[in-house]
């Protein structure tokens, strides 16, 4: 059974602006894979408790102890657009 | 010395090292001899450090004529999967979203590397973001397979594999998300290692899917893959998925043969979806422990035939939550956009290939509202599954053992289009990343094109003792010892 999708929708949530050519194949690709995966609704695991990470661990805090951070200007001289000690980006909130 | 140290193992220079016969320099002018004669043909490296590489090679020989014990891997040049950072050296995750990040900083598994005075002589090509199983998926264009460069090397760490095959390096790392490390090793006659989730730190690791990424060695000899491996395990604060036990210890018992080993078959990955090649050299390497006295049976996992689907919903999930990272704010490629957003996905658009961009969007559609519960809950519930089918056949048996790849090393461009045909190349090394033991592939054997062909060896979460004792005795047993012709110089 094909698997219906809002690809537009999707592309929209995941920050990708795909030509309408690319959403139809991407679409299309997705359709495949998930009617593959649907293999897994034939399975019976009703009750089973899903399993997030391999091994059982909690809480794994590192001691709360000042320690040396990454140079400051080492970082910023990776970034496309920076003013000061800041990155700089276009509008993100229309003017008031 | 005999031959050329550019095919040397990792002990076998660190034995002529030792004895005064071979100097780190000799080593590493060797190396950068064989990697101009192969890497024109193979592209198998994305960065190469010579300059750096001297630096690192003369400090081995000062400490070596000082008389220092160095330890193994002193002088020893390695190469390195180019989605670990590297201070100051171009780290692209095989990305144009990538293309020109410089790292402040060093992944641990590189700084533990550099710490054992390995030299590090550059950055190996690699499926974008670790995503895909043949190395076609760089942005940077794929790497050849050294036993036949009309072939892939099998991915994601294609680079990787190829350039320990070819002799452009001693040993290397790779990353195993699915099979990116072992897949690749069976393609190229390697040895490749994904260790116990958590026993190396993946900081400084480009993530792919947090919960199942893993660093691992690429060597020639099983014992060598210890070697790295136990130069880069180890609890790392800086990882707080890292194991905080103890490391396995695995030097005393690997030479301890197969008898009483207890060998299990896994009865859904041995059978009819390999070629016949493939299983004929399983089934001899079977026949050769069994004579060896290894107990040898057959057993059945049922969740490994819903292993895969589970598989390729839970990475995608993680992994479009993993590189909405990558948004043109703080490093790597930005586009122009008159919003925030609108620059956004316009980088995104442009920075990521289609491999990269389809798992995004699955990922996306498995995660949303209204599909979680249907898609990403229930593989997570098969995930459970695969675990405790685990955990009953490790009752029965010391280590459980498959048929690394369906095939050996496909054509270049065959499975392009098909996402579904690749995604099955993995379907024999996927169990063990959502199941968190460790697994390895050993050289057995070539097809009658004389392409290699990989064993698998799989065992329980920090049963890295009881794994490489049995991957040595293959190793012993089968006696692989073939290596890829030499390349005809620089034709491209």
């Amino acid at each position: 059974m094909p698997v219906p999708i809002d690809i537009a929708k999707v592309a929209r949530l995941a920050r990708l602006a795909l030509t309408s050519e690319e959403m139809e194949r991407y679409g299309a690709q997705l359709g495949a894979i998930l009617e593959h995966a649907a293999s897994l609704q034939a399975l019976d695991i009703e009750g089973v408790p899903p399993t997030a990470h391999p091994l059982p661990m909690l809480n794994a805090l590192r001691p709360d102890e000042v320690e040396e951070t990454l140079d400051r200007e080492e970082v910023l001289g990776q970034a496309p657009d920076r003013e000061g000690p800041y990155f700089r980006v276009p509008p993100f909130m229309e003017e008031a | 010395m005999n031959g050329d140290p550019a095919d040397l193992t990792i002990a076998a220079a660190a034995a002529a090292m030792c004895a005064g016969e071979l100097s780190a320099a000799a080593l590493l002018d060797a190396v950068r001899r064989r990697a101009a004669a192969t890497e024109a043909q193979l592209h198998a490296y994305l960065t190469l450090d010579f300059e750096g590489a001297e630096q690192a090679a003369a400090a081995a020989d000062a400490a070596l004529a000082r008389g220092e014990d160095l330890g193994p891997l002193a002088g020893i040049p390695v190469a390195v999967k180019d989605n670990m950072c590297t201070r100051g050296m171009e780290t692209t995750c095989g990305s144009r979203i990538l293309s020109g990040y410089h790292p402040p900083y060093d992944a641990t598994a590189v700084a533990r590397l550099r710490a054992a005075g390995a030299v590090l002589i550059g950055k190996t090509n690699m499926d974008e973001f670790a995503m895909g199983s043949s190395t076609e998926n760089s942005a940077y264009g794929p790497t050849r397979n050294p036993w036949d460069p009309e072939r892939v090397p099998g991915g994601s760490s294609g680079g990787s594999a190829a350039v320990v095959a070819a002799g452009s390096a001693l040993g290397a790392l790779g990353s195993d998300t699915g099979g990116s490390i072992r897949q690749p090793a069976s393609l190229c006659g390697v040895v490749g290692f994904k260790p116990t989730y958590g026993l190396v730190s993946r900081y400084g690791l480009v993530a792919f899917a947090s919960s199942l990424d893993q660093i691992g060695p690429f060597t020639r000899t099983v014992a060598d893959a210890a070697t790295l491996f136990e130069a880069v395990a180890g609890h790392d604060p800086s990882d707080a998925t890292s194991y905080r036990g103890p490391v396995p210890e695995v030097r005393s018992t690997l030479e301890a043969g197969p008898a009483g080993l207890r060998v299990g078959v896994v009865a859904e990955l041995a059978g009819e979806g390999n070629e016949p090649a493939v299983l004929a050299a399983f089934t001899r390497t079977l026949e050769a422990l069994q004579g060896a006295g290894a107990e040898v049976r057959e057993l059945s996992l049922p969740s490994m035939s819903y292993a895969l689907d589970a598989y390729y919903l839970i990475a995608p999930a993680e992994c479009s939550a993993n590189l909405a990272r990558f948004d043109g704010v703080r490093y790597g490629l930005r586009l122009p956009g008159d919003t925030v957003e609108e620059m956004m996905a316009a980088s995104r658009r442009d920075g990521f290939g289609p491999e990269v961009t389809r798992r995004i969007l699955l990922g996306t559609y498995a995660l949303s509202a209204g599909y979680y519960e249907a898609f990403y809950g229930r593989a997570q519930k098969v995930r459970t599954r695969v675990i405790e089918d685990f955990a009953r056949a490790y009752r029965e048996v010391d280590v459980l053992v498959t048929p690394t790849s369906p095939t050996t090393a496909f054509r270049i461009g065959e499975r392009t289009d098909d996402p579904l045909a690749m995604y099955l190349a993995d379907v024999g090394t996927i169990p063990c990343n959502l199941g968190g033991g460790p697994g390895i592939s050993v050289p057995v054997g070539l097809d009658g094109q004389g392409l290699p062909i990989g064993f698998q060896v799989l065992a329980p979460p920090l049963g890295e003792a009881v794994l490489l004792r049995a991957a040595r005795a293959v190793e012993a047993l089968a006696g692989f010892s073939a290596r890829p012709a030499p390349a005809t110089s620089g034709v491209g």
